[in-house]
């Protein structure tokens, strides 16, 4: 049993090797993408949002087979490295979801505080990242809290190219007879999860001591 | 020389004309209250005057000097136009304070971004922004709220808030302190507390332009009274004189509805 626990343990690296970069990358990039999908230049907007709309409105599980095959198949560059392929898409498609809750976020914010920067003489960049900027923190951080989890959750997703995550490793008891290695793997995700919400919690109750 | 001199003042939104050849000045010293019902265009005129509308006709003039021409408006550069719009301060209706902010932090942040862009900011940094929160603690004792400076707005009644707003306004010396209908958000025991800060500051001298609901106050504590309808200034004059004497049908009218002549000339 500990060995079992041990390969266990070593799938679930995967895993977290895989929320982790995806958070680190996902995070800035989603920004850039809600750059794009709020400019005022129309051809860049709308490009942006049918992106955002293909994203978000296609499986996860499908992307990662496009990522993994189609290098090869229309570029002739066969991708050889699988965890490289499963990082692709978990970034593209969580930055887009992300892109999503910032521009929510920023639009949420009453025209009135950005006049009241204006008035005051502030740049636009000023009253960005003076003002705005916390308050739009404030307000996204619960939903950027359900996509984190489900992010840890999704990382599950990548075997089906192949990466040795936990369920894959898991899954390979059962031919032998043994199921609850199968089972146990709903503890490690349950476990991570509830570290994470615990910190989530933290950071929501540091921007406690205001409301907008 | 008057303070303020507005000139032919047009704005259209789409295919509405929102403004009509507004025209009217304000001497130094002297408060001007804006009267007119919803849709006469008062805020529209008072938000073209702090820039946050475009008029696409006139000239504003302050002390001698255009800050706004329709016609050049469009080659300034965004430095200039920020630069110019520091003539006149704001207070919105809905007090717009930073949330994350304190009332003390709310009242001293623009002057400390503004004092960054000086150049002997950094050589003379302490004294600079002493000198910023010395001016922010003096302007929130002058409107009652020495003892609420490290309150966030949440914690502060509308009426606080509202006052934390004009001493934020007051914070960068504009020449002209407009008011956006400020007691328009709040409840009637609220509002005395504000109009008596306004009042104050009319007493002081502060040249102001108020659009304003509040008849008796623009009355007895404005100077002069500017009344619009549909866009068009309908009459202007010394306070009493419009809103005892009106010389127009419509204004008489529109001052029948606050009741404010009852009795008047009977």
């Amino acid at each position: 049993m500990p060995e079992i626990l041990q390969v266990l343990l070593g799938g679930f690296w995967e895993n977290l090797y895989i929320f982790c970069l995806t958070l680190l990358l996902a995070l800035p990039c989603g920004l850039i993408i809600t750059l794009g999908s709020m400019c005022k230049f129309k051809p860049v907007k709308w490009l942006t949002r049918t992106f955002v709309w293909i994203i978000r409105g296609s499986p996860l599980m499908l992307q990662l087979f496009v990522v993994l095959y189609a290098p090869g198949l229309l570029l002739g560059i066969p991708m050889r490295n699988r965890m490289l392929a499963a990082l692709i898409a978990f970034v593209i498609n969580y930055a887009a979801y992300f892109s999503e809750i910032y521009r929510g976020g920023i639009e949420s914010i009453p025209v009135g505080q950005h006049e009241a920067c204006a008035v005051l003489g502030m740049t636009r960049s000023q009253a960005f990242f003076k003002v705005v900027l916390l308050q739009v923190v404030k307000r996204i951080t619960p939903s950027m809290g359900n996509e984190v989890i489900t992010l840890v959750k999704d990382t599950a997703l990548a075997r089906v190219i192949g990466v040795a995550e936990i369920i894959m490793v898991a899954e390979r008891y059962t031919k032998q007879g043994l199921i609850w290695p199968l089972f146990s793997t709903g503890l490690f995700f349950l476990l991570f999860n509830g570290l994470l919400t615990i910190l989530l919690a933290r950071i929501e109750g540091k921007m406690d001591y205001f409301r907008c | 020389m008057a303070m303020l001199e507005v000139r032919n003042l047009g704005k259209c939104f789409a295919a509405t004309e929102v403004l009509t050849d507004i025209s009217f000045s304000l001497e130094k010293g002297e408060s001007l209250a804006v009267i007119g019902s919803s849709g006469s265009g008062k805020t529209t005129m008072l938000r073209c005057l702090n820039f946050l509308e475009t008029p696409d006709k006139g000239a504003i003039w302050v002390n001698g000097q255009c800050v706004f021409d329709a016609a050049a408006h469009k080659t300034l550069s965004s430095g200039e136009i920020r630069r110019r719009r520091l003539h006149f301060g704001l207070v919105f209706q809905s007090f717009n304070l930073f949330p994350q902010y304190t009332a003390f932090q709310n009242v001293v942040l623009a002057g400390e971004l503004l004092a960054k862009e000086r150049t002997d900011f950094r050589s003379n940094k302490r004294a600079i922004l002493e000198e910023i929160h010395q001016r922010g603690r003096e302007l929130l004792d002058s409107v009652g709220l020495s003892a609420k400076l490290d309150s966030y707005p949440h914690q502060l009644s509308g009426g606080q808030q509202q006052r934390v707003a004009i001493a934020r306004a007051l914070a960068l010396n504009p020449d002209i302190l407009c008011f956006d209908e400020p007691t328009s958000a709040l409840d009637p025991e609220l509002t005395g507390e504000v109009l008596n800060v306004i009042r104050s500051l009319a007493e002081r001298n502060t040249t102001m332009v108020i659009v304003t609901h509040e008849m008796q106050f623009a009355r007895h504590v404005a100077d002069n009274v500017l009344f619009m309808d549909q866009g068009l200034v309908v009459e202007y004059g010394r306070a009493a004189e419009v809103i005892d004497h009106p010389s127009q049908e419509r204004t008489r009218k529109f001052l029948e509805n606050y009741g404010v002549n009852e009795g008047n000339g009977a």
